[in-house]
């Protein structure tokens, strides 16, 4: 039995050690926000945050989760309100919507690290996480207006 | 379960159902997308029905159906707001859910050909006009006043003389009980005020926390995963295999083959199938399969000639499925062999030999491009729960009408026996078009007896076929001795089709005009790809023109302008598929916006390039810098006439997703194969264009007119090819002819 702690809640799984955290927070847990896309750290669709960094959970070990505190799209806000998000839906960032959270998540350690970050910044930051939809722009542009959000309080 | 009051049977709906998709929703099976619970409303367990696409409580909850499936051209919202604007309502408080499928009562529910607003767009005001009219008509007879003194707003009803004032919902119960009428006047486009502003996606709140919206996320009781081991390569197929180390892995409950289609089996148009024989494993989650598949031993053997019967839109057919294990060297070497022969001529005009025997110059190009594959970011996933007596497929599938159809052949179900769910499309570009994922699902379920996703991995999903064919083209244009445009010719070819599209421009504005084509066949199974065939065409002859008004000394944007007025004034032969007006139209406008060669845009390396297909007309100038050595595209400016927009800010960022996509397929996309093994497996290996390689600005505007809307899905994509393609001359300094421009491990070191 594997005991994870994730979004501030306790679970215990019956899963391989091996096992991709990614396909435990889908096929066990139940949290489906985390997507899979490729498999190999490619794509960026399956990024969480372990202990407040951004990791590929597609090839990040149930087994280093253990005692770590993980956080993925669902418990990124109480209420939807994390400033990206709102910025997200300002912007209208989404066309088919599938590498969105994926999306998010990455910026959210962007975001946390740099507070005024530049489109060279959000390149940098960014340039793991794929959008076939071609969304770039948008992405760029809801993730400074998520800085003024949370420059302004 | 909602309760749903009616007074019609289905045959009274039937009777009535000339209006596209008027009717009654007996029951509806959620997939409970949008509850009202979500706008922080109670659930009401009472609605009425006013055609099949709106439903309305008591309490004046109003829902609308999408009939369309959604892969991220916003039909979810757009579609809705054209039945809201005529229905007169607050779109604030609008439910909006994913309708069923049932193309009796919802239309085609047919996502592709850029056709969603534009064979909804009458349908939709229709039903929306009708059920405004059945509450008027109910609160004329409950008032007993004349229902021409009514007036609506915002789902009220008013009627001035008395004072009188009601809501749509306390109208419904009685208005679900009246026919629903035809004939119902429109409103003034130019009045609109719902649709024609930009609103917001209606998923957009579940899209950013992660919700289960999209296939993959489909959750079922009892459900088990399932996935297919295909052969290696294109060519081959499964001999023999040994599961018993797969077997003994944990959480594996069966390992089978079967077949998806019988032999003899007669294809319907979208039923392309790669591989025949299915080597499945099932067991009870993802990782476990993924496992467990890697120990199959497994033999495998090449295939021999087949010949396979297609029976689709183009009428029947019989298709060779060549044998032999094909590389990417051996393609473009058929491919250039072929070439040199003699082709069907598509189209004449005039007399083009004599004019090219005659001419002063001759200028011909050839430009060629890889197979791509469509790469969604949801791989290819079904859901499917079949029994002895009925099926539940659910997932994402841009046609559930078109697999029906084939579900029932294979499974032996009767069509109303098969319930088909729509769920979010995370992409589909025309790969979601084809069925074999939700065949083979089907199957599966069949022959476990038990409820089973059907997962492909990315390496599945991008090797396993439906690729974007492989075209070539070569073009010839033939000036006089006073550099006039004489006479052009394109002879276009590919694996498995041409690409050529013979009556459109500059089609009719050549007096000596020849269009052909040459097929070959392959083996490499292919499909419709956003923009099929201009995609490539307008990528070779945007170019060429640029090559052409170059050696005739014009500006390209001038050239287009002079072949277009004589287009108008004076076309040449017959079936000329576009409106020269509606193309220069656009031409004219990104020429202004984008400050066509005024000189403070002299720093930009432009090219600029535009097309007409699914019936809408696009334009591009691509301004190109060098960025640490590398060609960029920093700035685009982007010309639409697709007539009435619907949603305009999810339209321009269509737009500006098809020029980003245009861009990194120009540049970097291609799949290769190497003795039948794509070479290109996942996105390690396949470039996709990434954020940092996106313009800093894209900026679309819109033709604005009052013409009924037509596609805008795909006509922006294929001309940001051909403008990529003539910046990078003037970038590079010399021309790129073949796709992709900047990606050597797909192109050769051709152009690197």
């Amino acid at each position: 039995m594997i005991t994870l702690n994730i979004n501030k809640k306790t679970y215990n799984v019956d899963v391989d050690p091996e096992t991709p955290l990614l396909w435990v927070l889908r096929d066990v847990i139940n949290l489906v926000g985390t997507k899979y896309g490729c498999g190999v750290a490619q794509c960026g669709a399956c990024v969480v945050h372990l202990n407040g960094e951004a990791v590929r959970s597609c090839v990040t070990k149930v087994s280093r989760a253990v005692g770590q505190k993980v956080v993925t799209i669902e418990g990124l806000s109480e209420n939807n309100d994390h400033p990206l998000q709102k910025a997200w839906l300002e912007v209208d960032v989404a066309q088919c919507g599938y590498c969105q959270s994926g999306q998010i998540m990455s910026a959210a350690v962007l975001l946390r690290e740099n507070k005024n970050p530049t489109d060279k910044d959000i390149d940098a930051a960014m340039a793991g996480n794929l959008c076939r939809c071609g969304t770039y722009l948008r992405i760029r542009d809801a993730i400074k207006l998520a800085a003024d959000i949370q420059r302004k309080g | 379960m909602e309760n749903t009051k009616t007074n019609y049977s289905r045959r009274a709906f039937l009777r009535s159902s000339a209006l596209a998709g008027g009717g009654l929703m007996i029951s509806f099976s959620a997939l409970a997308k949008f509850s009202p619970a979500d706008k922080g409303i109670d659930v009401p367990d009472q609605w009425y029905e006013l055609t099949g696409y709106i439903k309305i409580t008591p309490d004046n909850i109003i829902k609308i159906y999408n009939p369309n499936p959604e892969f991220g051209q916003n039909v979810m919202t757009s579609l809705p707001m054209i039945v809201a604007e005529e229905l007169d309502i607050d779109w604030s408080k609008v439910i909006v859910e994913m309708g069923p499928h049932d193309n009796v009562k919802l239309g085609p529910q047919f996502t592709g050909g850029s056709n969603s607003v534009r064979m909804y767009w009458k349908p939709l005001r229709e039903a929306g006009a009708a059920a405004r009219n059945m509450l008027m008509q109910a609160a004329a007879q409950s008032w007993n006043v004349p229902v021409e003194e009514l007036t609506t707003k915002a789902g009220m009803i008013y009627h001035e003389k008395s004072g009188k004032s009601g809501t749509y919902g306390s109208f419904a119960s009685k208005a679900a009980g009246l026919a629903i009428p035809k004939g119902i006047k429109l409103k003034d486009v130019k009045t609109f005020t719902i649709a024609r502003s930009s609103k917001k996606n209606v998923e957009g709140s579940k899209i950013v926390s992660g919700k289960p919206l999209f296939g993959l996320d489909y959750k079922h009781e009892g459900m088990q995963i399932a996935m297919i081991h295909h052969p290696p390569a294109f060519g081959m197929k499964l001999k023999s295999f040994d599961a018993s180390e797969t077997l003994k892995m944990p959480g594996i409950k069966d390992v089978f083959n079967l077949k998806l289609y019988d032999d003899g089996y007669e294809q319907a148009g979208f039923d392309t199938r790669t591989f025949n024989d299915l080597l499945v494993v099932v067991g009870r989650s993802t990782w476990e399969v993924i496992n467990a598949r890697r120990k199959l031993i497994v033999q495998w053997e090449t295939i021999s000639e087949t010949k396979e019967t297609v029976n689709g839109f183009g009428g029947k057919q019989v298709v060779t499925i060549p044998a032999g294990l094909e590389s990417t060297e051996t393609q473009i070497q058929k491919m250039q062999e072929r070439a040199k022969e003699p082709a069907k001529v598509l189209r004449k005009d005039g007399d083009p030999e004599t004019a090219f025997k005659n001419a002063a110059l001759v200028i011909e190009r050839t430009y060629t491009a890889p197979f791509l594959a469509h790469n969604c970011m949801e791989p290819l996933n079904f859901f499917a729960h079949v029994t002895d007596d009925k099926a539940l497929v659910v997932g994402n599938h841009q046609a559930p009408g078109w697999i029906e159809p084939t579900l029932s052949k294979v499974l032996g179900l009767p069509p109303d026996k098969i319930e088909i769910q729509m769920t979010r499309m995370g992409g589909g570009f025309g790969q979601r078009a084809y069925g074999h994922a939700v065949t083979e699902a089907a199957l599966i379920s069949k022959k476990i007896k038990a409820p089973v996703k059907l997962i492909y991995t990315r390496e599945d999903d991008m090797t396993y076929g439906i690729h974007r064919p492989m075209y070539t083209a070569t073009y010839r244009a033939a000036l006089d001795a006073n550099k006039n445009l004489v006479a052009f010719h394109v002879k276009g070819g590919g694996l498995p089709e041409h690409p050529i599209h013979a009556n459109r421009f500059p089609a009719g504005t050549v007096d000596n005009y020849l269009a052909e084509g040459w097929e070959l066949p392959t083996n490499i199974t292919i499909g419709a790809f956003r923009a099929p065939r201009s995609n490539f065409n307008a990528a070779a002859e945007q170019s060429f023109l640029d090559e052409v008004a170059e050696a005739m000394g014009k500006d390209p944007i001038d050239l287009r302008l002079e072949l277009l007025k004589r287009g108008k004034e004076n076309p040449v032969g017959k079936n000329n598929e576009y409106d020269a007006d509606r193309y220069a139209g656009v031409l004219k406008l990104v020429k202004e916006k984008s400050g066509w060669g005024k000189p403070e845009n002299k720093k930009y390396n432009r090219g600029v390039a535009a097309y007409f297909c699914h019936n809408s007309y696009a334009a591009h100038v691509v301004d190109m810098v060098k960025k640490d050595g590398q060609p960029y595209v920093e700035r685009v400016f982007s010309a639409m006439d697709c007539g009435i927009v619907v949603n305009p800010d999810a339209a321009t960022n269509m737009v500006q997703g098809a020029v980003v996509d245009g861009i990194g397929n120009a540049f970097y996309g291609g799949l290769m194969h190497k003795d039948g093994v794509p070479v290109q497996n996942n996105f390690n290996r396949y470039r996709m264009i990434r954020i940092h390689e996106a313009p800093k600005k894209i900026e679309v505007h819109f033709v604005q007119n009052d013409i009924d809307p037509t596609g805008l899905g795909e006509p922006p994509f294929p001309p940001v090819f051909g403008a990529v393609a003539n910046a990078l001359y003037k970038t590079e300094g010399k021309r790129f002819y073949q796709q992709p421009f900047k990606n050597p491990q797909v192109n050769n070191n051709r152009n690197a």
